[in-house]
């Protein structure tokens, strides 16, 4: 008899109950991937008699990690997938992948050129280039750089900051930093209304979670051990980190022991999302101030990582907490582009077909902004509906009562 | 040999030169080596092939050092015949080496004997630094102090035997299975012939042949006693667990003398850990079980060897029963034989016309087979060489299952690769025409429709346990939850009946619950249970 049993990621627990298969939205419009039982516990078994029982199809897998929501028993499929996919996939990763996945060092290049960088790849005629040599879809639009990073706006704000009563560390990510800090700007604004004071990180890096999907594990691995390290200066002081990606929190907490065996342990548990220590502060009993005037119909989308999580709730009640927003949530589905995947020419077509049911119950709801955590499924669902979407920090920031009100 | 001179004539079509009883991997070796020496054979078989020890050891390529040091003769059959297999049976075998591992609590001393004896029985030896062991099988116990490396493997004993019936088949050979032998027909001091009784048509049916090969493992003891004479076997029982993957890419074993539990086995995509012995009577050879003690042994021991294999899920637990043999003439058992013995009645009893092969073992059917057959041949004056050492079996034209695949199929599937890997070269023979011939039945070991089809249009397959043996469904971690009915639909097709099937469908998934039931906890227990609500409740079985 045994006392417990246990296998990597968990795949003996597998019931074969194909709950997974069901729930994956790749398998659904592309019968060219095996789905997650097969290429995460089923496979598994075969690759550890024979590496040549790996099947590249697993590139298909987006990560969403909707197979590890549905699975009753368990099992970390996506995890089985992706690990599979650093260990036996050895083709190294094309120019446009190392491009696409390398949000940091672009975002670091493209700055001080962002009004040339942001008009040349808004171009039409660069986007059929793209397409044409690097098979990056033409449908797709780089973001936007901003010509100021985030970094630097609240380095100036250091003092300013450091004179709050409570101080909380913010693991900002490459998309606040280079392509919109408003958002950023927009949580410190929230959090300064609760009395807490921002800091930055003592220089993070790129999360790496496009490293990790594009094959360029070693250099993910890099940047999740100096990540831990920096965050490990923050805890140490006692400070919570909060992000405003769904992806970038989700990648340090599970992606950096999961998948690139480095150990977090010691900062896992001080890792959230913004909208979740924004809650918790205002279950104990903190107040914020909301405009009178506020007025706006949100329908909220859950991020695939902030489902696998179970944190989508928090944010959901801080929207339904604020007078004059009008509350949809949306149907829990993936919204197709799952971070650089859709980017890829012969992706686009699953994304957009996998999105489909999302962009149709959005423009049923008819919202005035969609609310979601998430920055990829943000340029997805405003390309592909129109529709303005908005983190829901920002709508908080929106709807808080200022002092010129 | 006159019955011999008159093969000139037609004969009718229940005669034979040769009949073979026994469908194990002794019966099928000589029945192929038999027809390959242009032999009329007809091979009998009570109820499927490889279902006694032959399917129910390790499935271990010995290379002959685990008996090095007490029986150097078997330890040169093993490494001679290692080499053969490897050559002849290359779809059938995985060369995964082997390691013998010194722990802690084990006398370092005995390895240079070890070793020395190895070397003198022709077995390349080496011995490793236990750092490189640990590089070579990660999964090893790290406690090791001393490790020797030798040319061990895995063999798949289900597809060896049915592709030795096939050969044999393809030389015209001919197989009843589910046919039992109930008397011998003798007429003086000679057997020229038996009785039989088709235990799924009902019918009787006699069949000739001048000499008669007892191969049935330890059920040969009772087909001697009916030919009228004695063998003298002893049944002692190996108890074995399966782990539902693949713990070492290495066989590892004990470096010791051998005792219970001490060496690991991969195989496909499990890993096996035997074994136990102990004599049981005869009365218990049918119907074997393993016992709680023999699960903890086998726990406790086999951690020793991989220390993971303490958490590791276990599928299945089995039991064989070895063939012991009593060296000739020693009636009380005590002078117990593990070599292949070889007898010719008519010079040791005076009863013509019957041979008894046994003991041996899986590693040493070929030369078994062989010994058989030269022994039928002498009898039956025909002088023809054996070629079954160098004529690789059907399937092994390729020594590797990549080139197969490659050869095949442009970009394999996962599953083609894995029907490369079981079915060698004779996965051309798999069609995949259209989507539902490439559609999954087992997806566990991935089972393609095409592959299961090929097993019935050539295997000889009448139920889904049958299909098991030659094509691993439902040996997954599902037991056959999700296979089982899928592969009873072809099987109802292809038979043309359905009350049949369910009622195989019913005994299979009994039999899936009779190797879960010694190990019925967690996991395993978890997945017997849902298989239960499919079949029970929603499938209404």
């Amino acid at each position: 008899m045994q006392e417990f049993t246990e296998s990597r990621h968990n795949f003996e627990e597998c019931m074969k109950c194909t709950v997974c298969t069901a729930y994956c939205p790749v398998l659904q419009v592309n019968p060219l991937y095996p789905g997650p039982k097969q290429a995460g516990p089923d496979g598994e078994r075969l690759r550890l008699k024979d590496p040549y029982f790996f099947n590249y199809a697993l590139k298909y897998c987006m990560n969403c990690k909707r197979c590890e929501v549905a699975c009753p028993s368990g099992v970390r499929v996506a995890d089985l997938i992706q690990s599979a996919r650093i260990k036996y996939d050895k083709s190294a990763p094309k120019l446009r992948d190392r491009i696409l996945a390398s949000t940091d060092f672009m975002g670091r290049l493209a700055r001080p050129f962002a009004p040339i960088v942001n008009g040349v790849t808004s171009l039409g005629v660069t986007k059929t280039v793209l397409d044409a040599t690097m098979k990056i879809d033409h449908h797709r639009s780089f973001p936007k750089y901003s010509a100021r990073s985030f970094e630097r706006w609240l380095g100036r704000r250091a003092k300013e900051q450091a004179a709050f009563p409570e101080q909380v560390a913010y693991f900002h990510g490459c998309y606040v930093n280079y392509n919109y800090p408003q958002l950023g700007k927009d949580l410190v604004k929230v959090l300064n209304a609760l009395g807490v004071g921002v800091q930055l990180l003592d220089k993070e890096k790129c999360c790496g979670i496009a490293m990790i999907t594009n094959g360029m594990t070693g250099l993910a691995t890099r940047h999740a051990q100096h990540n831990v390290e920096v965050l490990g200066k923050a805890v140490d002081n006692g400070l919570k980190v909060v992000t405003t990606s769904s992806t970038c929190v989700f990648t340090l907490r599970d992606e950096y022991p999961h998948l690139l065996g480095v150990d977090n342990s010691a900062v896992r548990e001080s890792l959230l999302i913004a909208t979740r220590f924004i809650f918790e502060k205002l279950e104990k009993g903190a107040q914020l101030h909301f405009r009178d005037d506020f007025h706006m119909k949100v329908a909220y989308h859950t991020p695939c990582h902030m489902e696998r999580m179970g944190w989508g709730v928090f944010s959901e009640k801080l929207l339904r907490m604020i007078p004059g927003v009008e509350f949809t949530l949306l149907d829990s589905a993936c919204c197709g582009i799952a971070g650089t995947y859709g980017f890829k020419k012969e992706n686009y077509q699953a994304s957009q077909e996998i999105g489909q049911a999302l962009f149709d119950q959005i423009a049923r709801v008819a919202p005035d902004v969609v609310a979601c955590d998430c920055e990829t499924c943000k340029w997805q669902i405003e390309m592909s509906t129109g529709f303005k979407v908005m983190n829901p920090v920002s709508i908080l920031a929106e709807a808080l009562k200022t002092d010129e009100d | 040999m006159v019955i011999f001179a008159d093969m000139n004539h037609i004969m009718s079509a229940n005669e034979f030169d040769v009949i073979i009883i026994g469908g194990g991997i002794t019966g099928a070796g000589t029945q192929r080596d038999c027809t390959m020496r242009g032999l009329r054979t007809l091979l009998i078989e009570r109820t499927d092939i490889a279902t006694g020890a032959t399917g129910r050891n390790h499935g271990l390529l010995h290379s002959g050092a685990r008996y090095a040091v007490n029986d150097a003769e078997s330890a040169r059959e093993c490494i001679e015949e290692n080499m053969i297999l490897r050559k002849i049976a290359s779809h059938c075998i995985d060369e995964t080496d082997g390691l013998f591992i010194t722990l802690p609590e084990d006398d370092l001393g005995y390895q240079q004997t070890f070793v020395d004896a190895c070397r003198s029985a022709g077995i390349a030896a080496e011995i490793i630094d236990p750092d490189l062991a640990r590089r070579l099988e990660p999964s090893v116990n790290p406690a090791l102090i001393g490790a020797v490396k030798v040319p061990d493997g895995s063999v798949d004993p289900f597809r060896l035997c049915a592709a030795n019936m096939l050969d044999a088949k393809l030389h015209g050979g001919q197989v009843r299975l589910y046919t039992e032998v109930t008397g011998f027909i003798r007429e003086g001091d000679r057997v020229k012939g038996v009785h039989t009784l088709n235990h799924q048509t009902g019918e009787q049916e006699d069949y000739f042949a001048p000499v008669i090969v007892n191969a049935c493992g330890i059920w040969g003891h009772h087909i001697a006693e009916m030919a009228g004479v004695n063998v003298g076997m002893f049944p002692a029982k190996g108890s074995l667990l399966i782990f539902a993957h693949r713990v070492n890419n290495v066989v590892i074993n004990r470096c010791r003398k051998p005792s219970n539990a001490d060496i690991l086995v991969p195989g496909d995509t499990v890993c096996v850990i035997g074994t136990t012995s102990t004599r049981i009577p005869f009365e218990e050879c049918d119907n074997v079980a393993v016992t709680p003690d023999e699960v903890d042994l086998l726990i406790n021991e086999g951690a020793k060897l991989a220390p993971s294999l303490a958490s590791t899920r276990i599928l299945r637990a089995y039991a064989g029963v070895r063939p012991l043999v009593s060296a000739d003439n020693d009636p009380s058992g005590r002078n117990i034989s593990r070599g292949i013995v070889c007898l010719d009645h008519e010079e040791r009893d005076g009863l013509k016309g019957f041979v008894t092969i046994t003991g041996g073992k899986l590693m040493t059917y070929r030369l078994m087979a062989e010994m058989a057959t030269d022994t039928v041949c002498r009898k039956l004056g025909v002088d023809k060489a054996c070629e079954t050492a160098v004529t690789p079996l059907p399937g092994s034209e390729e020594r590797s299952y990549e080139a197969v695949a490659q050869k095949i199929w442009e970009s394999p599937s996962t599953a083609q690769k894995a029907a490369a890997s079981r079915m060698g070269t004779r996965a051309r023979r798999i069609r995949s025409e259209n989507r539902l011939d490439n559609a999954l039945i087992c997806e566990c070991e991935e089972v393609s429709v095409g592959e299961v089809n090929a097993a019935i249009e050539r295997l000889d397959v009448s139920t889904l346990t049958d299909l098991r043996r030659r094509t691993r469904i439902g040996m997954g971690t599902c037991q056959g939850e999700f296979c089982a009915c899928r592969a009873a639909g072809l099987l109802a097709k292809a038979h043309g009946c359905i009350e049949k099937e369910r009622a195989d469908l019913s005994d299979f998934l009994q039999e899936r619950w009779k190797g879960n039931f010694p190990i019925g906890w967690g996991d395993t227990l978890r997945e017997a249970e849902y298989t239960q609500w499919v079949y029970k409740h929603v499938l209404g079985l």
